[in-house]
């Protein structure tokens, strides 16, 4: 018997964006609600996850042609430059600036370089959920 | 404020995320390594000479004041690991590159390698009780990748027996550092030190000394913690075992050291007796367990065992010169050993075996190495003009200055058991009569191998006949161990 998974892909596809959105939008909020760079991570590569399970590996590589080693490696990259950024002024390391910039659209918004390390433990946390899940995936 | 601390950390970090790239590339893979370590080294000992010139160099994260935020501190004790640590490294890696295998060097054995010694590097500098844990985390999950990477069958058991262990260890670490935050309110070693000396050590706090011997125990493989070390150590392939035996269990011992010398100074009638005695029956186990085994790699693995014991028992003595003596054992310790696992590995690799039994007249295959041997052996029991005798010397006269007599000359006794237990490798592989073997590695193979060993041990007798240039950096952080105030006042006053 052929088995028609016509509802779970349809569904996935749009709930993929609400997940993936939503997990954005926890990893901006972090600085002054809860939430943060290791939730929002978490909830990227659960929408990822979701697609796994709708369509199946390969068509998940093909639609975000991602290693996710080298993404785990790039965000270590980025929280470890943010860190050390401030050691080229003389300041001690994991010092963080942060301003006061009007943005448009959004107003005046503070932006502080927290974010940037947020970034990093994002990636890092994305590349390692989805290096795990697919390395069991594809184990024989 | 200054971020130079950081840098023996930071580099060897920094590479291991640049090794995760280019995978397959041999040469990229060996020379990032090698590079990220000569440039750790290299400020590791600029830092060394910069805390001997203008004593503890501290640096807090962010720039917070100082009880608030993680304070990094380098005193003398915590920069001669440092450069220890990268200095061996260097020589492991390089013995790597010939005996490790392709198969492991393309699946992340470098980047794990430097994970480990931003791990070490990081736990013998912190200034932060917690960021301690998170430290030892790091060098455990990359000691995990260690242990278990290349998937044979003795390493999936030898690994497990490890992981299991020191999550259970991990568990009572963060239980440890409740309670004491429970009691005490701060995390800052400094800090702690300071409000323990205001209160003036409750029972509470000896519990917690207790415990806190208890997790550093399990990680250092004291007397009745020691029963995984054997198992899950002859399981890593020789230069993983070479980096294990010479900095991971020395983590746990320099912890107990800094623990026990900074924080549970108040009741030392109780911690340090209860520390004297276990170290005492460290150094009994490791002997009975040296002289039981007929192979090469367990009589190594206990030797670790009968070491920690032994720099324990300094510590214990809580007086300069047994302080003095521990660090200079314990620097001593970690060259030698990763110089006789090295060599021990090479041994393997030409017979294809580790029963003694099975191995004979390498003397005339390979003398050069049987004279190394020798002199490795005689620097790890302490004969006089090599690198054991000063440390030793020190532990056994601050253990007669405590008025400790007995046990320090059963420490001395002893000497002799780690000497014989050593050169019944020599006299069972090198002499005799010439046995059948299954090399593993080619005679070409091996040759490159003994490079680096060769140095290390060349090291390790630099370090035995230059005693009198180390003296002033010994004797600083035996000062600084012998007394708190010190510590406490770089962190708390400082700047």
């Amino acid at each position: 018997m052929k088995t028609n998974d016509v509802i779970i892909q349809f569904t996935a596809k749009i709930v993929f964006f609400i997940i993936f959105f939503f997990a954005i939008h926890i990893f901006l909020a972090g600085h002054y609600t809860p939430g943060g760079g290791f939730v929002g991570g978490l909830l990227a590569s659960s929408a990822i996850v979701l697609l796994v399970l709708a369509f199946d590996i390969t068509t998940v590589r093909t639609i975000i042609p991602v290693t996710y080693t080298t993404l785990t490696a790039v965000g270590l990259i980025i929280a470890l430059a943010t860190a050390s950024f401030p050691m080229l002024k003389g300041d001690p390391f994991f010092t963080h600036y942060f301003d006061y910039f009007t943005l448009p659209l959004i107003g005046k918004t503070s932006l502080h370089t927290a974010m940037l390390f947020d970034t990093g433990v994002f990636l890092v946390v994305v590349g390692v959920t989805m290096t795990i899940i697919q390395t069991i995936g594809e184990d024989e | 404020m200054n971020n130079f601390v950081l840098l023996p950390i930071i580099i060897p970090f920094f590479f291991g995320m640049v090794l995760m790239f280019g995978q397959k590339s041999l040469r990229f893979q060996r020379g990032g390594a090698m590079l990220g370590l000569i440039l750790a080294f290299a400020s590791a000992v600029s830092l060394l000479f910069k805390v001997k010139e203008d004593g503890v160099q501290k640096l807090t994260f962010g720039g917070w004041p100082e009880p608030f935020g993680i304070t990094m501190v380098s005193d003398m004790v915590s920069a001669l690991l440092v450069t220890t640590t990268l200095l061996l490294a260097i020589f492991i890696v390089w013995y790597s590159f010939n005996s490790i295998g392709t198969a492991r060097e393309q699946f992340y054995y470098y980047p794990a390698i430097m994970m480990i010694i931003t791990g070490v590097n990081g736990a013998f500098t912190t200034g932060d009780i917690f960021n301690m844990f998170v430290f030892f985390e790091v060098l455990l999950m990359a000691s995990y990748v260690l242990i278990v990477l290349g998937g044979t069958r003795a390493q999936l058991a030898g690994s497990i027996k490890y992981i299991l262990i020191n999550v259970i260890s991990s568990a009572l670490f963060v239980i440890a550092i409740a309670y004491l935050y429970a009691v005490i309110g701060s995390l800052n070693m400094a800090d702690i030190s300071v409000k323990i000396a205001e209160i003036n050590q409750p029972a509470i706090i000896t519990v917690i000394a207790v415990l806190f011997l208890m997790v550093f125990g399990l990680k250092a493989a004291i007397f009745p913690l020691y029963f995984w070390l054997p198992t899950s150590y002859a399981a890593a392939p020789p230069p993983v075992l070479a980096l294990f035996g010479a900095l991971l269990t020395k983590v746990g011992v320099y912890a107990i050291m800094r623990t026990y010398t900074l924080f549970f100074i108040h009741d030392t009638a109780y911690t340090h007796e209860l520390l004297l005695w276990l170290s005492v029956f460290t150094i009994l186990a490791g002997c009975i367990g040296a002289l039981a085994y007929f192979d090469v790699k367990q009589i190594i693995i206990y030797n670790i065992v009968i070491a920690v014991g032994v720099i324990l028992f300094g510590v214990a003595q809580m007086n300069e010169t047994g302080l003095q003596g521990a660090m200079f054992y314990l620097i001593h310790d970690m060259i030698i050993k990763a110089a006789l696992f090295m060599l021990v590995g090479i041994i393997v690799y030409k017979t294809g075996t580790t029963n003694l039994r099975k191995m004979g007249g390498l003397m005339k295959s390979s003398p050069t190495l049987g004279w190394f041997y020798l002199i490795a052996a005689f620097g790890l029991a302490g004969i006089p003009p090599l690198s054991g005798f000063v440390g030793k010397l020190l532990i056994a006269k601050g253990g007669f200055e405590a008025g400790n007599m007995w046990s320090s000359l059963f420490v001395l006794a002893t000497s002799l058991l780690v000497l014989l237990s050593v050169i019944r490798i020599f006299i069972y592989a090198f002499w005799g009569e010439e046995k059948p073997v299954q090399p593993i590695l080619t005679k070409a193979e091996t040759t490159k191998l003994f490079i680096p060993t060769a140095i290390v041990i060349l090291i390790s007798i630099a370090y035995g006949v230059g005693a009198e240039y180390l003296t002033p950096f010994m004797s600083d952080a035996g000062k600084l161990l012998a007394d708190p105030s010190i510590y406490v006042d770089a962190v708390l006053k400082g700047e």
